[in-house]
Protein backbone atom coordinates (compact mmCIF):
# COMPACT_ATOMS: atom_id res chain seq x y z
CA UNK A 1 0.00 0.00 0.00
CA UNK A 2 2.64 2.44 1.10
CA UNK A 3 5.00 1.42 -1.64
CA UNK A 4 2.35 2.18 -4.25
CA UNK A 5 1.01 5.45 -2.91
CA UNK A 6 4.34 7.08 -2.10
CA UNK A 7 5.58 7.70 -5.69
CA UNK A 8 2.27 9.09 -6.87
CA UNK A 9 2.19 11.39 -3.84
CA UNK A 10 5.66 12.72 -4.69
CA UNK A 11 4.65 13.22 -8.30
CA UNK A 12 1.56 15.24 -7.38
CA UNK A 13 3.52 17.25 -4.81
CA UNK A 14 6.06 18.20 -7.42
CA UNK A 15 3.32 19.27 -9.77
CA UNK A 16 1.60 21.55 -7.28
CA UNK A 17 4.76 23.00 -5.74
CA UNK A 18 6.41 24.18 -8.93
CA UNK A 19 4.73 26.71 -11.16
CA UNK A 20 3.66 25.50 -14.62
CA UNK A 21 6.27 26.16 -17.31
CA UNK A 22 4.24 28.86 -19.05
CA UNK A 23 3.83 30.81 -15.76
CA UNK A 24 7.56 30.49 -15.17
CA UNK A 25 8.44 31.78 -18.65
CA UNK A 26 5.93 34.64 -18.52
CA UNK A 27 7.17 35.83 -15.10
CA UNK A 28 10.86 35.58 -16.03
CA UNK A 29 10.06 37.37 -19.30
CA UNK A 30 8.25 40.16 -17.44
CA UNK A 31 11.11 40.44 -14.91
CA UNK A 32 13.72 40.77 -17.65
CA UNK A 33 11.48 43.21 -19.52
CA UNK A 34 10.95 45.49 -16.51
CA UNK A 35 14.61 45.38 -15.49
CA UNK A 36 15.69 46.00 -19.07
CA UNK A 37 13.30 48.87 -19.64
CA UNK A 38 13.62 50.61 -16.27
CA UNK A 39 17.22 49.84 -15.24
CA UNK A 40 19.45 48.66 -18.11
CA UNK A 41 18.15 51.09 -20.75
CA UNK A 42 18.75 54.22 -18.58
CA UNK A 43 22.37 53.13 -17.93
CA UNK A 44 22.98 52.57 -21.65
CA UNK A 45 21.34 55.90 -22.50
CA UNK A 46 23.84 57.80 -20.34
CA UNK A 47 26.71 56.35 -22.37
CA UNK A 48 25.03 56.79 -25.77
CA UNK A 49 24.16 60.44 -25.07
CA UNK A 50 27.55 61.25 -23.51
CA UNK A 51 29.40 59.95 -26.58
CA UNK A 52 26.83 61.24 -29.09
CA UNK A 53 29.42 63.59 -30.60
CA UNK A 54 32.44 61.37 -30.13
CA UNK A 55 35.26 60.93 -27.63
CA UNK A 56 36.84 64.36 -28.15
CA UNK A 57 33.62 66.23 -27.41
CA UNK A 58 33.15 64.02 -24.36
CA UNK A 59 36.61 64.52 -22.90
CA UNK A 60 36.83 68.22 -23.71
CA UNK A 61 33.47 68.88 -22.02
CA UNK A 62 34.82 67.18 -18.88
CA UNK A 63 37.99 69.30 -19.05
CA UNK A 64 36.08 72.60 -18.97
CA UNK A 65 36.96 74.72 -15.92
CA UNK A 66 33.32 74.66 -14.71
CA UNK A 67 33.16 70.87 -14.93
CA UNK A 68 36.49 70.48 -13.11
CA UNK A 69 35.41 72.92 -10.40
CA UNK A 70 32.17 70.95 -9.96
CA UNK A 71 34.11 67.68 -9.57
CA UNK A 72 36.48 69.26 -7.02
CA UNK A 73 33.56 70.64 -5.00
CA UNK A 74 31.77 67.27 -5.03
CA UNK A 75 34.92 65.54 -3.74
CA UNK A 76 35.36 68.23 -1.05
CA UNK A 77 31.73 67.87 0.14
CA UNK A 78 32.04 64.06 0.34
CA UNK A 79 35.39 64.23 2.17
CA UNK A 80 33.82 66.40 4.89
CA UNK A 81 30.34 64.86 5.23
CA UNK A 82 31.15 61.13 4.99
CA UNK A 83 33.56 61.08 8.02
CA UNK A 84 31.09 63.11 10.15
CA UNK A 85 28.16 60.84 9.29
CA UNK A 86 30.35 57.79 10.00
CA UNK A 87 31.41 59.04 13.45
CA UNK A 88 27.78 59.80 14.25
CA UNK A 89 26.65 56.38 13.01
CA UNK A 90 29.21 54.52 15.12
CA UNK A 91 28.39 56.48 18.28
CA UNK A 92 24.62 56.09 17.77
CA UNK A 93 25.02 52.35 17.15
CA UNK A 94 27.20 51.97 20.27
CA UNK A 95 24.62 53.74 22.44
CA UNK A 96 21.59 51.99 20.94
CA UNK A 97 22.90 48.43 20.42
CA UNK A 98 24.92 48.16 23.64
CA UNK A 99 22.72 49.86 26.28
CA UNK A 100 19.09 49.92 27.37
CA UNK A 101 17.50 53.27 28.02
CA UNK A 102 14.10 54.90 27.87
CA UNK A 103 13.04 56.44 24.56
CA UNK A 104 15.28 54.14 22.52
CA UNK A 105 12.68 53.37 19.86
CA UNK A 106 11.84 57.08 19.58
CA UNK A 107 15.54 57.78 19.02
CA UNK A 108 15.69 55.15 16.25
CA UNK A 109 12.63 56.71 14.59
CA UNK A 110 14.20 60.19 14.79
CA UNK A 111 17.46 58.92 13.26
CA UNK A 112 15.43 57.54 10.32
CA UNK A 113 13.46 60.79 9.98
CA UNK A 114 15.68 62.39 7.27
CA UNK A 115 14.83 59.45 4.99
CA UNK A 116 11.19 60.46 4.90
CA UNK A 117 11.79 64.19 4.52
CA UNK A 118 11.77 65.52 0.96
CA UNK A 119 15.26 66.69 -0.08
CA UNK A 120 13.75 70.06 -0.97
CA UNK A 121 12.64 70.49 2.65
CA UNK A 122 16.14 69.51 3.80
CA UNK A 123 17.42 72.54 1.90
CA UNK A 124 14.55 74.80 2.92
CA UNK A 125 15.11 74.42 6.68
CA UNK A 126 18.70 75.72 6.41
CA UNK A 127 17.55 78.66 4.28
CA UNK A 128 15.07 79.53 7.05
CA UNK A 129 17.88 79.63 9.62
CA UNK A 130 20.87 80.98 7.70
CA UNK A 131 19.23 82.74 4.70
CA UNK A 132 19.11 86.54 4.32
CA UNK A 133 15.65 86.58 5.93
CA UNK A 134 16.48 83.75 8.36
CA UNK A 135 16.97 83.93 12.12
CA UNK A 136 20.76 83.80 12.14
CA UNK A 137 21.20 85.22 8.62
CA UNK A 138 21.70 88.90 9.62
CA UNK A 139 24.24 88.00 12.33
CA UNK A 140 26.29 85.87 9.93
CA UNK A 141 26.22 88.50 7.16
CA UNK A 142 27.38 91.16 9.67
CA UNK A 143 30.36 88.94 10.38
CA UNK A 144 30.93 88.34 6.67
CA UNK A 145 30.21 84.62 6.87
CA UNK A 146 28.24 83.19 3.95
CA UNK A 147 26.37 79.95 4.58
CA UNK A 148 23.48 79.93 2.13
CA UNK A 149 24.53 80.13 -1.55
CA UNK A 150 27.97 79.01 -0.36
CA UNK A 151 29.85 75.81 0.48
CA UNK A 152 28.86 75.59 4.21
CA UNK A 153 25.17 75.46 3.25
CA UNK A 154 25.86 72.62 0.80
CA UNK A 155 27.72 70.73 3.56
CA UNK A 156 24.84 71.20 6.04
CA UNK A 157 22.21 70.03 3.53
CA UNK A 158 24.35 66.99 2.64
CA UNK A 159 24.84 66.15 6.34
CA UNK A 160 21.05 66.16 6.71
CA UNK A 161 20.29 63.85 3.77
CA UNK A 162 23.10 61.38 4.60
CA UNK A 163 22.31 61.43 8.35
CA UNK A 164 20.86 57.87 8.81
CA UNK A 165 23.09 55.98 6.34
CA UNK A 166 25.77 54.54 8.66
CA UNK A 167 23.67 54.29 11.85
CA UNK A 168 20.95 52.37 10.03
CA UNK A 169 23.44 49.81 8.73
CA UNK A 170 25.28 49.34 12.05
CA UNK A 171 22.46 49.27 14.64
CA UNK A 172 20.75 46.02 13.49
CA UNK A 173 24.13 44.41 12.79
CA UNK A 174 25.53 45.15 16.27
CA UNK A 175 22.26 44.06 17.89
CA UNK A 176 22.45 40.75 16.02
CA UNK A 177 26.10 40.09 16.92
CA UNK A 178 25.47 40.66 20.62
CA UNK A 179 27.88 41.83 23.31
CA UNK A 180 29.35 38.59 24.69
CA UNK A 181 32.72 38.95 22.93
CA UNK A 182 33.08 42.57 24.03
CA UNK A 183 32.23 41.63 27.63
CA UNK A 184 34.83 38.87 27.51
CA UNK A 185 37.49 41.34 26.32
CA UNK A 186 36.50 43.89 28.98
CA UNK A 187 36.49 41.37 31.81
CA UNK A 188 39.94 40.20 30.72
CA UNK A 189 41.15 43.76 31.29
CA UNK A 190 40.94 45.41 27.85
CA UNK A 191 40.14 49.12 27.79
CA UNK A 192 37.06 50.61 26.13
CA UNK A 193 38.82 51.82 22.97
CA UNK A 194 40.90 48.66 22.80
CA UNK A 195 37.71 46.57 22.92
CA UNK A 196 36.12 48.72 20.24
CA UNK A 197 39.05 48.53 17.82
CA UNK A 198 40.01 44.89 18.41
CA UNK A 199 36.59 43.26 18.95
CA UNK A 200 33.71 45.43 17.76
CA UNK A 201 35.25 46.88 14.59
CA UNK A 202 36.48 43.57 13.08
CA UNK A 203 33.01 42.09 13.70
CA UNK A 204 31.12 44.88 11.92
CA UNK A 205 33.68 45.99 9.34
CA UNK A 206 31.81 44.83 6.21
CA UNK A 207 28.52 46.34 7.36
CA UNK A 208 30.26 49.58 8.34
CA UNK A 209 31.99 49.79 4.94
CA UNK A 210 28.66 49.18 3.22
CA UNK A 211 27.07 52.07 5.15
CA UNK A 212 30.01 54.36 4.35
CA UNK A 213 29.81 53.40 0.69
CA UNK A 214 26.09 54.19 0.39
CA UNK A 215 26.60 57.40 2.39
CA UNK A 216 29.33 58.44 -0.05
CA UNK A 217 27.13 57.73 -3.07
CA UNK A 218 24.39 59.91 -1.63
CA UNK A 219 26.80 62.69 -0.58
CA UNK A 220 28.27 62.89 -4.10
CA UNK A 221 24.94 62.50 -5.87
CA UNK A 222 22.57 64.63 -3.77
CA UNK A 223 20.63 67.03 -5.94
CA UNK A 224 17.39 68.40 -4.43
CA UNK A 225 18.65 69.58 -1.04
CA UNK A 226 21.87 70.98 -2.46
CA UNK A 227 20.02 72.71 -5.29
CA UNK A 228 17.99 74.78 -2.76
CA UNK A 229 21.00 76.08 -0.79
CA UNK A 230 23.64 76.32 -3.54
CA UNK A 231 22.51 79.30 -5.60
CA UNK A 232 23.99 77.64 -8.73
CA UNK A 233 27.06 79.90 -8.93
CA UNK A 234 29.25 78.58 -11.76
CA UNK A 235 32.68 77.43 -10.72
CA UNK A 236 31.91 78.14 -7.04
CA UNK A 237 28.80 76.39 -5.69
CA UNK A 238 27.90 73.95 -8.46
CA UNK A 239 28.42 70.34 -7.42
CA UNK A 240 28.63 67.72 -10.18
CA UNK A 241 24.87 66.93 -10.09
CA UNK A 242 24.10 70.67 -10.29
CA UNK A 243 26.57 71.03 -13.18
CA UNK A 244 24.61 68.26 -14.95
CA UNK A 245 21.39 70.23 -14.43
CA UNK A 246 22.82 73.60 -15.53
CA UNK A 247 24.38 72.12 -18.68
CA UNK A 248 21.13 70.31 -19.52
CA UNK A 249 19.06 73.47 -19.13
CA UNK A 250 21.52 75.29 -21.44
CA UNK A 251 21.04 72.55 -24.09
CA UNK A 252 24.67 71.45 -23.66
CA UNK A 253 23.57 67.80 -23.75
CA UNK A 254 27.03 66.31 -24.28
CA UNK A 255 28.40 68.28 -21.31
CA UNK A 256 25.41 67.29 -19.20
CA UNK A 257 25.56 63.59 -20.03
CA UNK A 258 29.35 63.56 -19.74
CA UNK A 259 28.99 64.74 -16.13
CA UNK A 260 26.14 62.26 -15.69
CA UNK A 261 28.36 59.43 -16.98
CA UNK A 262 30.82 60.05 -14.11
CA UNK A 263 27.96 59.91 -11.59
CA UNK A 264 26.54 56.78 -13.24
CA UNK A 265 30.00 55.17 -13.04
CA UNK A 266 30.03 56.04 -9.34
CA UNK A 267 26.64 54.35 -8.95
CA UNK A 268 27.81 51.18 -10.75
CA UNK A 269 31.03 51.00 -8.71
CA UNK A 270 28.94 51.47 -5.55
CA UNK A 271 26.64 48.59 -6.54
CA UNK A 272 29.58 46.30 -7.31
CA UNK A 273 31.23 47.01 -3.94
CA UNK A 274 27.90 46.65 -2.16
CA UNK A 275 27.38 43.19 -3.69
CA UNK A 276 30.91 42.14 -2.73
CA UNK A 277 30.52 43.47 0.83
CA UNK A 278 27.20 41.71 1.35
CA UNK A 279 28.76 38.49 0.10
CA UNK A 280 31.70 38.94 2.52
CA UNK A 281 29.26 39.62 5.37
CA UNK A 282 27.32 36.41 4.67
CA UNK A 283 30.58 34.46 4.41
CA UNK A 284 31.68 35.74 7.85
CA UNK A 285 28.29 34.80 9.26
CA UNK A 286 28.58 31.26 7.89
CA UNK A 287 32.11 30.89 9.27
CA UNK A 288 30.89 32.09 12.68
CA UNK A 289 27.97 29.67 12.62
CA UNK A 290 30.35 26.79 11.88
CA UNK A 291 32.47 27.86 14.85
CA UNK B 1 20.28 46.65 32.01
CA UNK B 2 22.85 44.01 32.83
CA UNK B 3 25.39 44.92 30.15
CA UNK B 4 25.70 48.60 31.08
CA UNK B 5 27.52 47.64 34.26
CA UNK B 6 30.59 46.60 32.35
CA UNK B 7 30.20 48.24 28.90
CA UNK B 8 31.96 51.58 28.85
CA UNK B 9 31.20 54.77 26.94
CA UNK B 10 27.43 55.14 27.26
CA UNK B 11 27.55 58.80 28.29
CA UNK B 12 29.86 60.11 25.52
CA UNK B 13 28.13 57.96 22.87
CA UNK B 14 24.56 58.99 23.73
CA UNK B 15 25.71 62.56 24.40
CA UNK B 16 27.28 62.99 20.98
CA UNK B 17 24.36 61.19 19.28
CA UNK B 18 21.76 63.49 20.82
CA UNK B 19 23.87 66.61 20.25
CA UNK B 20 24.43 65.82 16.57
CA UNK B 21 20.78 64.80 16.09
CA UNK B 22 19.61 68.10 17.57
CA UNK B 23 22.11 70.19 15.61
CA UNK B 24 21.58 68.69 12.14
CA UNK B 25 17.97 67.46 12.24
CA UNK B 26 15.79 68.58 15.14
CA UNK B 27 16.65 72.28 15.50
CA UNK B 28 16.53 72.98 11.74
CA UNK B 29 13.22 71.10 11.40
CA UNK B 30 11.71 73.01 14.32
CA UNK B 31 12.77 76.25 12.61
CA UNK B 32 10.20 75.41 9.98
CA UNK B 33 7.55 74.84 12.64
CA UNK B 34 8.32 78.21 14.29
CA UNK B 35 8.26 80.02 10.95
CA UNK B 36 4.80 78.60 10.21
CA UNK B 37 3.56 79.63 13.67
CA UNK B 38 4.31 83.23 12.74
CA UNK B 39 1.39 82.95 10.35
CA UNK B 40 -2.20 83.20 11.55
CA UNK B 41 -4.34 80.16 10.83
CA UNK B 42 -6.28 82.11 8.19
CA UNK B 43 -3.08 83.02 6.39
CA UNK B 44 -1.91 79.40 6.56
CA UNK B 45 -5.25 78.16 5.27
CA UNK B 46 -5.26 80.72 2.44
CA UNK B 47 -1.86 79.45 1.27
CA UNK B 48 -2.97 75.82 1.34
CA UNK B 49 -6.31 76.36 -0.40
CA UNK B 50 -4.75 78.33 -3.24
CA UNK B 51 -5.73 76.66 -6.55
CA UNK B 52 -2.14 76.20 -7.72
CA UNK B 53 -1.06 74.68 -4.38
CA UNK B 54 -4.04 72.32 -4.33
CA UNK B 55 -3.34 71.22 -7.90
CA UNK B 56 0.28 70.41 -7.02
CA UNK B 57 -0.72 68.40 -3.93
CA UNK B 58 -3.26 66.44 -5.99
CA UNK B 59 -0.61 65.77 -8.64
CA UNK B 60 2.17 64.77 -6.22
CA UNK B 61 0.00 62.44 -4.15
CA UNK B 62 -1.96 61.07 -7.13
CA UNK B 63 1.11 60.33 -9.27
CA UNK B 64 2.93 58.78 -6.28
CA UNK B 65 -0.07 56.58 -5.48
CA UNK B 66 -0.36 55.26 -9.04
CA UNK B 67 3.42 54.82 -9.38
CA UNK B 68 3.67 52.99 -6.03
CA UNK B 69 0.82 50.65 -7.04
CA UNK B 70 2.50 49.83 -10.38
CA UNK B 71 5.87 49.45 -8.62
CA UNK B 72 4.23 47.07 -6.11
CA UNK B 73 2.99 44.78 -8.90
CA UNK B 74 6.26 44.98 -10.88
CA UNK B 75 8.28 44.54 -7.70
CA UNK B 76 6.30 41.46 -6.70
CA UNK B 77 6.90 39.83 -10.11
CA UNK B 78 10.64 40.63 -9.95
CA UNK B 79 11.03 39.41 -6.35
CA UNK B 80 9.15 36.19 -7.15
CA UNK B 81 11.31 35.43 -10.21
CA UNK B 82 14.55 36.27 -8.39
CA UNK B 83 13.73 34.08 -5.37
CA UNK B 84 11.91 31.14 -6.94
CA UNK B 85 13.41 30.68 -10.41
CA UNK B 86 16.89 30.34 -11.87
CA UNK B 87 17.80 32.04 -15.12
CA UNK B 88 21.03 33.26 -16.70
CA UNK B 89 22.37 36.55 -15.31
CA UNK B 90 20.15 36.36 -12.24
CA UNK B 91 22.77 37.63 -9.77
CA UNK B 92 23.65 40.54 -12.03
CA UNK B 93 19.99 41.54 -12.34
CA UNK B 94 19.55 41.17 -8.60
CA UNK B 95 22.43 43.59 -7.97
CA UNK B 96 21.02 45.99 -10.56
CA UNK B 97 17.73 46.36 -8.63
CA UNK B 98 19.43 48.86 -6.30
CA UNK B 99 20.43 51.15 -9.19
CA UNK B 100 17.73 53.76 -8.43
CA UNK B 101 19.11 53.96 -4.86
CA UNK B 102 22.66 54.52 -6.06
CA UNK B 103 22.09 56.62 -9.19
CA UNK B 104 21.98 60.37 -8.42
CA UNK B 105 18.45 61.66 -9.01
CA UNK B 106 19.57 64.35 -11.46
CA UNK B 107 21.12 61.66 -13.66
CA UNK B 108 17.95 59.57 -13.48
CA UNK B 109 15.97 62.71 -14.37
CA UNK B 110 17.83 63.65 -17.56
CA UNK B 111 18.11 60.02 -18.69
CA UNK B 112 14.39 59.30 -18.25
CA UNK B 113 13.56 62.54 -20.07
CA UNK B 114 15.86 61.52 -22.94
CA UNK B 115 14.22 58.08 -23.21
CA UNK B 116 10.57 59.14 -22.94
CA UNK B 117 10.54 62.52 -24.73
CA UNK B 118 8.61 62.51 -28.04
CA UNK B 119 11.89 62.02 -29.97
CA UNK B 120 13.42 59.59 -27.46
CA UNK B 121 13.92 55.85 -27.94
CA UNK B 122 10.69 54.81 -26.25
CA UNK B 123 8.86 58.13 -26.35
CA UNK B 124 8.88 58.04 -30.18
CA UNK B 125 7.77 54.41 -30.27
CA UNK B 126 4.80 55.07 -27.98
CA UNK B 127 3.98 58.38 -29.68
CA UNK B 128 3.91 56.82 -33.17
CA UNK B 129 2.07 53.73 -32.00
CA UNK B 130 -0.61 55.19 -29.75
CA UNK B 131 -0.34 58.97 -29.98
CA UNK B 132 0.32 59.16 -26.24
CA UNK B 133 3.03 61.55 -25.10
CA UNK B 134 4.84 60.45 -21.92
CA UNK B 135 7.45 63.11 -21.14
CA UNK B 136 6.44 66.66 -20.15
CA UNK B 137 3.02 65.33 -19.05
CA UNK B 138 1.80 63.96 -15.69
CA UNK B 139 2.33 60.47 -17.17
CA UNK B 140 6.07 61.21 -17.31
CA UNK B 141 6.04 61.90 -13.56
CA UNK B 142 4.45 58.49 -12.95
CA UNK B 143 7.17 56.79 -15.05
CA UNK B 144 9.96 58.53 -13.09
CA UNK B 145 8.33 57.56 -9.77
CA UNK B 146 7.97 53.90 -10.81
CA UNK B 147 11.75 53.90 -11.46
CA UNK B 148 12.40 55.41 -8.00
CA UNK B 149 9.90 53.16 -6.18
CA UNK B 150 10.83 49.78 -7.69
CA UNK B 151 13.77 48.84 -5.38
CA UNK B 152 11.73 49.65 -2.24
CA UNK B 153 9.15 47.00 -3.14
CA UNK B 154 11.61 44.34 -4.37
CA UNK B 155 13.87 44.72 -1.33
CA UNK B 156 10.97 44.45 1.15
CA UNK B 157 9.35 41.41 -0.49
CA UNK B 158 12.55 39.48 -1.32
CA UNK B 159 13.63 38.53 2.26
CA UNK B 160 10.07 37.53 3.23
CA UNK B 161 9.79 35.27 0.17
CA UNK B 162 13.22 33.77 0.91
CA UNK B 163 12.26 32.88 4.46
CA UNK B 164 8.78 31.71 3.52
CA UNK B 165 8.31 28.15 4.74
CA UNK B 166 7.49 26.04 1.68
CA UNK B 167 6.11 23.37 4.00
CA UNK B 168 2.92 25.45 4.08
CA UNK B 169 2.65 25.21 0.31
CA UNK B 170 3.32 21.48 0.52
CA UNK B 171 0.59 21.11 3.11
CA UNK B 172 -1.86 23.02 0.93
CA UNK B 173 -0.89 20.94 -2.11
CA UNK B 174 -1.13 17.60 -0.29
CA UNK B 175 -4.58 18.60 0.98
CA UNK B 176 -5.64 18.94 -2.64
CA UNK B 177 -5.25 22.66 -3.36
CA UNK B 178 -4.40 23.63 -6.90
CA UNK B 179 -1.32 25.79 -7.48
CA UNK B 180 -3.52 28.87 -7.91
CA UNK B 181 -5.44 28.13 -4.70
CA UNK B 182 -2.20 27.62 -2.78
CA UNK B 183 -0.91 30.93 -4.13
CA UNK B 184 -4.04 32.93 -3.31
CA UNK B 185 -4.81 31.35 0.07
CA UNK B 186 -1.36 30.50 1.46
CA UNK B 187 1.41 32.49 -0.21
CA UNK B 188 -0.32 35.79 -0.89
CA UNK B 189 -1.58 36.43 2.68
CA UNK B 190 1.97 35.89 3.96
CA UNK B 191 3.61 38.19 1.41
CA UNK B 192 0.93 40.88 1.41
CA UNK B 193 2.14 42.78 4.53
CA UNK B 194 5.62 43.11 3.03
CA UNK B 195 4.14 44.19 -0.29
CA UNK B 196 2.08 46.87 1.49
CA UNK B 197 5.16 48.08 3.38
CA UNK B 198 7.10 48.30 0.11
CA UNK B 199 4.20 50.15 -1.48
CA UNK B 200 4.08 52.65 1.42
CA UNK B 201 7.85 53.24 1.26
CA UNK B 202 7.69 53.83 -2.51
CA UNK B 203 4.72 56.15 -2.03
CA UNK B 204 6.42 58.19 0.71
CA UNK B 205 9.59 58.54 -1.36
CA UNK B 206 7.59 59.52 -4.44
CA UNK B 207 5.75 62.38 -2.74
CA UNK B 208 9.01 64.14 -1.82
CA UNK B 209 10.98 63.20 -4.93
CA UNK B 210 12.46 66.13 -6.86
CA UNK B 211 15.53 65.42 -9.01
CA UNK B 212 14.31 62.50 -11.09
CA UNK B 213 10.94 64.16 -11.73
CA UNK B 214 11.57 67.78 -12.73
CA UNK B 215 13.35 67.03 -16.01
CA UNK B 216 10.55 64.82 -17.33
CA UNK B 217 7.59 66.66 -15.75
CA UNK B 218 7.20 69.70 -17.97
CA UNK B 219 6.60 71.77 -14.81
CA UNK B 220 3.43 73.56 -15.99
CA UNK B 221 1.58 75.25 -13.09
CA UNK B 222 -1.81 73.59 -12.40
CA UNK B 223 -0.91 70.64 -14.68
CA UNK B 224 2.50 69.11 -14.10
CA UNK B 225 3.99 71.07 -11.17
CA UNK B 226 4.88 68.83 -8.20
CA UNK B 227 4.85 70.08 -4.58
CA UNK B 228 8.68 70.10 -4.09
CA UNK B 229 9.06 72.23 -7.24
CA UNK B 230 6.37 74.64 -6.01
CA UNK B 231 8.31 75.06 -2.74
CA UNK B 232 11.44 75.98 -4.70
CA UNK B 233 9.46 78.37 -6.92
CA UNK B 234 8.07 80.14 -3.83
CA UNK B 235 11.58 80.35 -2.33
CA UNK B 236 12.95 81.89 -5.52
CA UNK B 237 10.21 84.52 -5.31
CA UNK B 238 11.24 85.19 -1.67
CA UNK B 239 7.79 83.98 -0.56
CA UNK B 240 9.25 82.33 2.58
CA UNK B 241 5.91 81.99 4.43
CA UNK B 242 4.35 80.27 1.41
CA UNK B 243 7.28 77.87 0.95
CA UNK B 244 7.34 77.10 4.69
CA UNK B 245 3.60 76.48 5.03
CA UNK B 246 3.61 74.08 2.06
CA UNK B 247 6.81 72.44 3.30
CA UNK B 248 5.45 71.91 6.82
CA UNK B 249 2.21 70.41 5.50
CA UNK B 250 4.23 68.01 3.38
CA UNK B 251 6.49 67.21 6.35
CA UNK B 252 3.51 66.38 8.59
CA UNK B 253 2.07 64.13 5.89
CA UNK B 254 5.43 62.35 5.48
CA UNK B 255 5.72 61.93 9.24
CA UNK B 256 2.27 60.33 9.37
CA UNK B 257 3.39 58.03 6.56
CA UNK B 258 6.53 57.13 8.52
CA UNK B 259 4.41 56.18 11.55
CA UNK B 260 2.20 54.08 9.30
CA UNK B 261 5.24 52.34 7.80
CA UNK B 262 6.66 51.58 11.27
CA UNK B 263 3.27 50.18 12.28
CA UNK B 264 3.17 48.03 9.15
CA UNK B 265 6.68 46.72 9.76
CA UNK B 266 5.74 45.81 13.32
CA UNK B 267 2.65 44.04 11.98
CA UNK B 268 4.78 42.16 9.40
CA UNK B 269 7.25 41.02 12.07
CA UNK B 270 4.46 39.92 14.39
CA UNK B 271 2.69 37.99 11.65
CA UNK B 272 5.87 36.21 10.63
CA UNK B 273 6.46 35.27 14.25
CA UNK B 274 9.53 37.43 14.89
CA UNK B 275 7.94 39.27 17.82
Amino acid sequence: MNAISAPSFIASKKLTLTDPDWVRYVLIGLTLGIIGLFLVLPLLTVLVEAFAKGWTAYSSSLMQPDALAAMRLTLLIASITVPLTTVFGVSAAWAIARFDFRGKSLLITLIDLPFSVSPVIAGLIYVLIFGAQGWLGPWFSEHDIKIIFAVPGIILATLFVTFPFVARELIPLMQEIGHEEEEAALSLGAGGWQTFFKVTLPNVKWGLLNGVLLCNARAMGEFGAVSVVSGHIRGLTNTLPLHVEVSYNEYDFVGSFAGASLLAALAVVTLVFKTVLEWKQNQDKRLKAKG
Amino acid sequence: MPQSNIMPGFRPAIGFTLFYLALIVLIPLSAMLLKTFQLSFDEYWAILTDQRVQASFRLSFGASLIAAAVAAVFGFIIAWSLVRYTFPGKRLFDALIDLPFALPTAVAGIVLAAIYEPNGWIGKLVMDGTGVQIAYKPLGIVFALIFIGLPFVVRTIEPVLQEFDTAMEEAAASLGATRLQAFVKVILPNILPAAITGFALAFARGVGEYGSVIFIAGNMPYISEIVPLLIITKLEQYDYPGATAIGLTMLILSFLLLLLINGLQWWVRRRSGQL
